[in-house]
């Protein structure tokens, strides 16, 4: 399997992703600059975390129109995983892979501190490896985390089961207190909590390690790839 | 040359944290007849022509592509010249 971590001016997420990719799953991993035209050889695509393009006008408004991004819809029609983390679930809403938006925080603060999520949908291919409703620890780090759908919107990521995380005691004003959805397929998440930030106790929480070894288990269950070692 | 000044604000269903804390801040100042404080965005747009319907098509395009994110935001314009 072959991830994809891609990298905007302004990311500073990026070596994380990587390094979590690399020692959590073992698999190849590339950094993929923004003006990239092809991503036809990587099964899953990561969009990290920091503050693309200086997040001018908005968080993740011109991120949007980068070159990589046209290849980031075709990879998610294709039913490639995509995985947006802070900045990248901000450009994910604005490039419409996903629903509604992400407002300042209601504090007015960057709150940069741990946060305990409720796993509420255990079945997408991010999130097989943990339990339902299991609680878990990954830190957050945001101005502008306060996810908003209109009332017809959050109904329907309900009924589809597209809440993946809730926090447990909201830090931001979030609708609902969503931490983190998915598309209607489930094949693209966007959160805004860093799991990458949490793959090693030494960093206070190995909660987030799950979501990387989750999708290496789903692609090898779709691809009938034996597992290694 | 046309000039196009863009207003984007949040919208009324959309709480505008910013705002909010503005208001806070001016009634702690004692401008206490301040009901509301919608914070936005002023944009200035110099267009490289003299049609005004193209121009306002265009600008148009531009806002609901770029310049605001219609699911919080609302967007309108002024033309001149």
């Amino acid at each position: 399997m072959k991830f994809a971590v891609l990298v905007f001016p302004g990311s500073n997420c990026d070596i994380d992703c990587y390094k979590a990719v690399e020692e959590t799953t073992g698999e190849p991993v590339d950094y993929v600059w923004h003006t990239a035209t092809d991503l036809s050889e990587y099964d899953c695509i990561l969009v990290p975390g920091g503050f693309s393009y200086g997040d001018y006008l908005r968080c993740g408004a011109i991120a949007r129109f980068a070159p990589v991004m046209a290849e980031v819809a075709k990879a998610a029609e294709q039913g490639k995983y995509v995985l947006g983390i802070c900045n990248g679930f901000q450009i994910l809403t604005e490039a419409g892979l996903l629903p509604g938006a992400l407002r300042r925080n209601t504090s007015m603060k960057f709150i940069c501190q741990d946060s305990k999520l409720q796993v509420v949908n255990h079945t997408t291919p991010f999130t097989s490896e943990y339990a339902a409703g299991e609680e878990i620890t990954i830190p957050i780090a945001h101005g502008e985390g306060n996810y908003y759908c209109d009332e017809a919107t959050l109904e329907r990521l309900k009924a589809n089961n597209q809440i993946v995380f809730r926090y447990s005691h909201n830090p931001n004003g979030s609708t609902d207190d969503i931490a983190g959805i998915c598309n209607e397929r489930g094949n693209v998440v966007g959160m805004m909590p860093h799991p990458e930030r949490a793959v090693s106790s030494i960093l206070g929480s190995e909660d987030g390690k799950r979501m990387f070894t989750s999708i290496l288990t789903a692609w090898r269950d779709q691809y009938g790839a034996a597992t290694v070692g | 040359m046309i000039k196009a000044t863009v207003y984007v604000t949040i919208k009324q269903s959309v709480l505008d944290p910013q705002g909010v804390a503005v208001r806070g801040a001016l009634h702690s100042m004692e401008f206490t007849e301040v009901e509301g404080v919608r914070i936005g965005k002023y944009m200035e747009l110099t267009l490289n022509t003299n049609d005004r319907n193209e121009a306002a098509e265009r600008v148009t395009e531009m806002c609901e592509k770029l310049l605001a994110n219609t699911v919080v935001e609302d967007y309108r314009f002024e033309l001149e010249g």
